[in-house]
């Protein structure tokens, strides 16, 4: 385990030396940065005997065990089986990527994002911990946002990165809410325990609100209805992104926290009604926008986010077959996908257009590259000897058979496979057979680091198709062995004999070869129809309901941030009191001072006197009468602390106070006449606020005469005062012995303050400089 | 007397609450002299009154009674009224600037200068 954190900092500091390596490294530097993917993709393969044979591995490292927050990795057959797919699409994408890169005057800085994409991806699927998941989880987002609008000077590449950012980070925090709760259900947050514990989990009673807040973290990032519309949007992206975004990572990371929940979570009616009806609708929804497109790249990618349906409704179906259908599923759909967008970055640069109805014949431009297309889409298909085939009998067996909605389900699933073999044949027609085709200049044969990626992937969805059992105990049976335990043999065959599924694949064969002479015609409708009568798109509401939030918060900011501070301070003083006021009120009984000193005349004396100055400073209508009549408050303070054996106190008081009082004198004619600004209205809501206030500090004060602080402190200064320090003045001495660094504070106080004097009076203000 | 000088810190934190809620940043200075004092006697009230027992000691004046006066607060209360004299002294700088440059005593002419 210690190896798979060491190859994760790897992987971290190749992503930091990555711009350097692509800047100095020359035209080839990209290999290199792949070939340390590719090296992961060996060491996980090292583990695969391991996981194999059931056995598991963890790694914790204690952060906050009180509070479930711990850095855990934990490796099972399941995150094997995603780390190799990342690691190995990622090599494959970066070799890729290097070549066609190579015209973006920023590309050091994309092979940084990527690698750090990367990185997070592979931590995401080995995480031990929930939390740690979803601190990896965020930063896919973060890192995807940025690959996204990679080409950040074109405005539609800003927003759709926005908008896979706000979407997938907001699912992102219902997703963690969701875990909070999780873990206070389980007790615990590391993955291995929690997956013992299912049984808790089910039948806790906030199950339903956890299900619902993970839900939407994983619907989020795995472009399920309604959320969708942001992967369209992010194919804005430079093509080996998408390649890496639709086939292994980012969408995946949805369905691979489904799959590592569902022993948790799953089984539950909730869970399949939820996750079937969603993967139903948005496996539609999918087919039918990929049908009427004719961007190669849009086609893509509704086809990806069909497929996410397909494997969420899968999840759903919860049963045996249909999770190794979902594992299966997977595998294909991530290497025809992977194959497909390098094959539609690389038609895009070397015939100069995506568009299928400009494009054609490329076959004879560009041989091994259109082998490698073909392969993959007859894979996306399903048609036989690929891998795809296997795949989709497995998800045909999985619905036949199915309770209430299964009927449904089953016909939805022809139809979506039927509108697959529809694309893959106009795909292969459009795109690679007959005539050449073609918007600009002459596609040329494209480079090897191109070509590499699509044929390696082709070539393993022929070879896993041809012989499925090199793959299935190794990889495959792991993987669904950690979703279902229950489950030991995994048989995978081309040829199952003839029984209903393969019935239905004739059908969907024979149907989507009708619905492929169709396109020609349908398309153009569809186009239209998508145009002009559905006028609603989810993205343009996201960005309404966006708008609307963004004014909705600037009028509330208005609202509140007047820009007065006298309104700042009135709410600051009303909520203070209002909050005390409740805390007295709540303790009123128990109000009485426990001591009393009898009041002498002499005190009264005083007494009367600083109330009567402050009243009088309060209301004075002159600044002089003002200042003078604070002054005999302070005065007067001073006198009542002399009374009450506060010597120093007093001698402080009347220095500070004669010192104020000289220094208003100095300025009291350089400052405005006393002006009143407030009407009378004012005057009484401001005096109501003071009243409220002082209030507060009066009950405040009758209970602070029952509080009994230890006096421990205070007598230990009393006592050592002599002993300790030879001081008999036991205030000084605390002031500057005991506490003399607080004093060294205060003298700081005063000599920034005086620097601060001396600024401000001697700055000679420039004309028009400061005003 | 601890009850009188309760209903005392509470009249002068409202004479100082009020002061600050004014316009005139004269008024303004005036309200935090103002609270200012009303915590002082706070905290002093609070470490419990005693009439006429400085904290001396070794002087041998009444040593074998001892002396319920804390001198802690009064410690504190110190180190409170030379930093509010410093506070003031630079408000009082700061004000004498302020209405240099904007010619006004106003503090709500100040928003237009926060706001633009």
């Amino acid at each position: 385990m210690n190896g798979i954190l060491v190859y994760l900092l790897i992987l971290l500091i190749a992503a930091l030396l990555s711009p350097a390596i692509i800047q100095r490294g020359g035209r080839h530097a990209a290999w290199l940065l792949g070939l340390i993917s590719a090296a992961g993709f060996a060491m996980f393969l090292t583990y695969a005997p391991l996981t194999s044979a059931g056995e598991k591995l963890s790694l914790t490292i204690n952060w906050l065990p009180e509070l479930y927050l711990n850095f855990s990795l934990y490796l099972d057959g399941l995150s094997l089986f995603f780390a190799l797919l990342i690691t190995g699409m990622g090599a494959l994408v970066l070799v890729f990527a290097g070549k066609y890169m190579q015209p973006y005057p920023l590309r050091h800085r994309f092979f940084f994002l990527i690698l750090l994409f990367e990185f997070a991806m592979l931590a995401l699927v080995i995480s031990g911990n929930l939390f740690t998941m979803f601190i990896f989880w965020e930063l896919t987002s973060v890192s995807s946002f940025l690959l996204v609008g990679f080409s950040h000077e074109k405005p539609e590449a800003r927003n759709a990165a926005l908008q896979a950012l706000l979407i997938t980070v907001a699912g992102g925090l219902a997703m963690m809410a969701g875990f909070i709760i999780l873990g206070q259900a389980a007790g615990t947050l590391e993955i291995p325990l929690l997956l013992k514990s299912g049984d808790i989990i089910r039948n806790h009673p906030h199950y339903l609100p956890a299900l619902l807040l993970i839900l939407a973290g994983a619907f989020t990032k795995s472009a399920q209805f309604p959320f969708h519309f942001w992967l369209p949007g992010a194919m804005q992206a430079p093509s080996p992104v998408s390649a890496f975004l639709h086939s292994a990572t980012m969408v995946k990371a949805g369905i691979y926290l489904l799959m590592r929940l569902s022993p948790v979570m799953g089984g539950t009616p909730e869970w399949k009604y939820i996750l079937t009806i969603t993967g139903a609708i948005t496996m539609l929804l999918g087919g039918y926008f990929a049908y009427s497109q004719t961007d190669f790249k849009k086609v893509l990618a509704y086809t990806t986010i069909s497929a996410l349906g397909i494997l969420v409704l899968m999840l759903g179906i919860d049963t045996d077959i249909s999770i190794k259908a979902a594992i299966i599923f997977l595998l294909v759909h991530a290497l025809y996908k992977g194959a497909l967008f390098m094959i539609a970055g690389l038609i895009d640069k070397s015939a100069g257009s995506r568009d299928l109805r400009k494009l054609g014949g490329l076959f004879r431009a560009m041989p091994v590259a259109a082998v490698a297309a073909i392969i993959s889409l007859l894979s996306m298909a399903g048609l036989p000897p690929m891998i795809g085939f296997i795949g989709k009998e497995l998800i045909y067996e999985a619905k036949i058979g199915l309770p209430d909605i299964g009927n449904f389900l089953l016909l939805a699933g022809v139809l979506t496979n039927v509108i697959m073999v529809a694309i893959s044949l106009t795909l292969i027609f459009n795109l690679f057979l007959g005539p050449l085709k073609y918007p600009g200049e002459k596609p040329k044969r494209p480079a090897l680091a191109l070509r590499i990626g699509p044929m390696i992937l082709a070539s393993v969805s022929l070879v896993f198709g041809l012989f499925p059992s090199t793959v299935a105990d190794l990889l495959l049976r792991p993987a669904i062995t950690s979703i279902r335990p229950t489950i030991d043999t995994l048989k995978l065959a081309l040829w199952h004999g003839f029984n209903e599924v393969l019935l239905m694949s004739f059908i969907t064969v024979a149907a989507g070869i009708i619905l492929f002479l169709l396109y020609r015609k349908v398309n153009p409708v569809l186009t239209r129809f998508n145009n002009e009568v559905i006028t609603f798109r989810f993205a343009d509401a996201f960005n309404k309901g966006l708008d609307f939030f963004l004014s909705l918060t600037k009028k509330k900011t208005a609202l509140v941030q007047s820009g007065y501070q006298r309104i700042y301070l009135i709410a600051i003083f009303i909520m203070t009191s209002a909050l005390a006021w409740y805390q007295i009120a709540y303790t009123w009984k128990d109000m009485a001072v426990n001591v009393i000193t009898p009041p002498g005349v002499y005190e009264l004396l005083i007494v009367t006197v600083i109330v009567a100055s402050a009243i009088f400073a309060t209301l004075a209508k002159s600044r002089l009468a003002a200042i003078l009549s604070l002054g005999a408050t302070g005065y007067g303070i001073a006198l009542l602390f002399i009374n009450y054996g506060a010597i120093d106190v007093a001698i402080t008081m009347i220095l500070a106070e004669t010192l104020i009082l000289v220094l208003f004198m100095v300025v009291i004619y350089h400052l405005p006449k006393f002006t009143s600004f407030s009407s009378g209205k004012t005057r009484l809501r401001d005096a109501g606020i003071a009243l409220l206030a002082g209030g507060f500090m009066t009950g405040l004060v009758l209970k602070a005469g029952q509080v009994n602080l230890s006096p421990k402190i205070s007598e230990f200064y009393t006592e050592n005062a002599l002993s300790l320090a030879h001081g008999k003045n036991t205030v000084n001495v605390i002031l500057v012995d005991f506490r003399a660094l607080d004093t060294l504070g205060e003298i700081t106080v005063l000599v920034i303050a005086a620097i601060g004097v001396t600024a401000l009076l001697k700055l000679r203000t420039k004309k028009g400089s400061a005003t | 007397m601890e009850t009188i000088l309760a209903f005392v810190i509470g009249l002068l934190f409202a004479a100082g609450v009020y002061m600050l809620l004014r316009r005139s940043i004269v008024k303004l200075i005036l309200g935090i002299m103002l609270l200012s004092h009303a915590i002082n006697l706070l905290i002093f009230t609070a470490g419990g009154l005693h009439k006429g027992r400085p904290q001396f000691t070794g002087y041998g004046m009444e040593s074998d009674i001892p002396n319920p006066t804390d001198p802690l607060p009064q410690a504190l209360i110190l180190t409170a009224i030379v930093i509010g004299f410093g506070i003031t002294a630079f408000f009082l700088a700061l004000m004498y600037r302020f209405y240099q440059v904007t010619g006004t005593e106003d503090l709500d002419e100040l928003k237009e200068g926060d706001t633009k």
